[in-house]
């Protein structure tokens, strides 16, 4: 039995309301009224992120949540990361994909433990789903915690994990508007990897709008470029990575 | 889609709610939805009617109020409404703002029987 959600050890949840409690011994009188409710509809998830937050803190561990469209590479940057640090830094990986273990795949390929969460019809991983995937992983031995939410730039801002910071990745092929058109990830996000910045002299990609559509959306994002291919601009990404984790560990 | 989730949420709390005050059933839900909530109302309305199907908010109805945004401009202070989340400052256009409302996504209240 899982004391922050309550679900038992079948990750079913069914909650059958066929028991029609007859309520007529309490005489309850029957009459129309309105109710008071005040309630935030996001609340049980905001409530397990929270459980998820305390239960990383205590572990002392830096937990980042990528998110981006499908295709702009987040999986790239998260294999050439590991490879270049994980004899440094102990690294566990949650990957989010409707289906396919595909992603978990290629992150177990470079050594690092990685699990799979297959959200199935879902657009989003939720506190739920990444409180019990984080059971997969020896938390103790883990200083990153890296979740590569489902591609999708809508509905993971809504949702809360746990984490410390969203990583919002965008790649240069998508075009320099993507902050304005999907404005609420944009303003939720810490960082912003401009992605694969190698293909810029094929494409008429304008960083310097980029940056400035970001920015007008959330004067707080940093932003970094890079490129996986020529490996222009990892060090400072690196170097980001390995600053908030010397915070987390202070 | 992820509101169908939030639609899920809404029944769930409604109808916890509902048997905590040991009604019989729901009539309406009230829920306030932000202008920059990300949610689409339509989308809500769609998903109302299928996950409330079998519960006590079975027939009911789902009324939602808009929340208009607002935000306060850093720079001036000028209070001022916003439609999108890329607005500057009618006054002295600073791009950069805090926002006072607009994110909602709270049931504000419920008709039971």
């Amino acid at each position: 039995m899982c004391i922050d959600c309550g679900c038992g050890p079948v990750e079913h949840h069914h909650h059958e309301h066929d028991h029609q409690h007859d309520h007529h011994e309490h005489a309850v009188p029957r009459t129309v009224r309105k109710i008071s409710v005040e309630e935030d509809i996001l609340a049980k998830n905001n409530r397990l992120a929270m459980a998820n937050r305390e239960l990383f803190a205590r572990h002392g561990l830096l937990v980042l949540n990528l998110v981006s469209s499908p295709g702009s590479g987040k999986t790239t940057i998260l294999e050439t990361t590991l490879a270049e640090l994980k004899n440094e830094i102990g690294f566990a990986v949650l990957e989010g994909d409707q289906q396919t273990s595909n992603d978990a795949d290629r992150i177990a390929a470079t050594g690092v433990p990685a699990h799979q969460i297959n959200t199935g019809a879902g657009c989003h991983l939720d506190a739920h789903m990444v409180g019990h995937g984080s059971e997969h992983f020896d938390l103790g031995k883990t200083d990153v915690l890296m979740i590569e939410n489902v591609g999708n730039l809508v509905c993971p801002a809504s949702f809360d994990l746990g984490e410390d910071a969203k990583v919002a990745v965008l790649s240069v092929t998508e075009g320099e508007d993507k902050p304005l058109k999907y404005p609420q990830m944009f303003r939720a996000s810490k960082l912003m990897l401009i992605n694969k910045i190698d293909l810029l002299p094929h494409l008429r990609f304008n960083l310097e709008v980029c940056r400035d559509y970001a920015r007008r959306i959330n004067p707080e994002i940093e932003i970094i470029e890079l490129s996986c291919f020529s490996g222009e601009g990892l060090d400072r990404w690196y170097h980001w990575l390995r600053a908030r984790l010397a915070e987390k560990k202070s | 889609m992820h509101e169908l989730g939030i639609t899920q949420s809404i029944v769930e709390i409604a109808e916890r709610t509902a048997r905590q005050q040991q009604a019989h059933k729901v009539l309406s839900v009230t829920v306030e939805l932000g202008s920059l909530s990300g949610v689409v109302p339509e989308a809500l309305e769609f998903c109302y009617e299928a996950c409330s199907n079998g519960t006590l908010l079975e027939g009911s109805q789902l009324l939602i109020e808009r929340i208009a945004a607002r935000a306060r401009c850093r720079d001036c202070q000028r209070e001022f409404p916003l439609e999108e989340l890329l607005a500057c400052c009618p006054d002295c256009g600073s791009a950069a703002a805090n926002l006072l409302s607009g994110e909602e996504l709270r049931i504000k209240e419920m008709e039971v029987d």
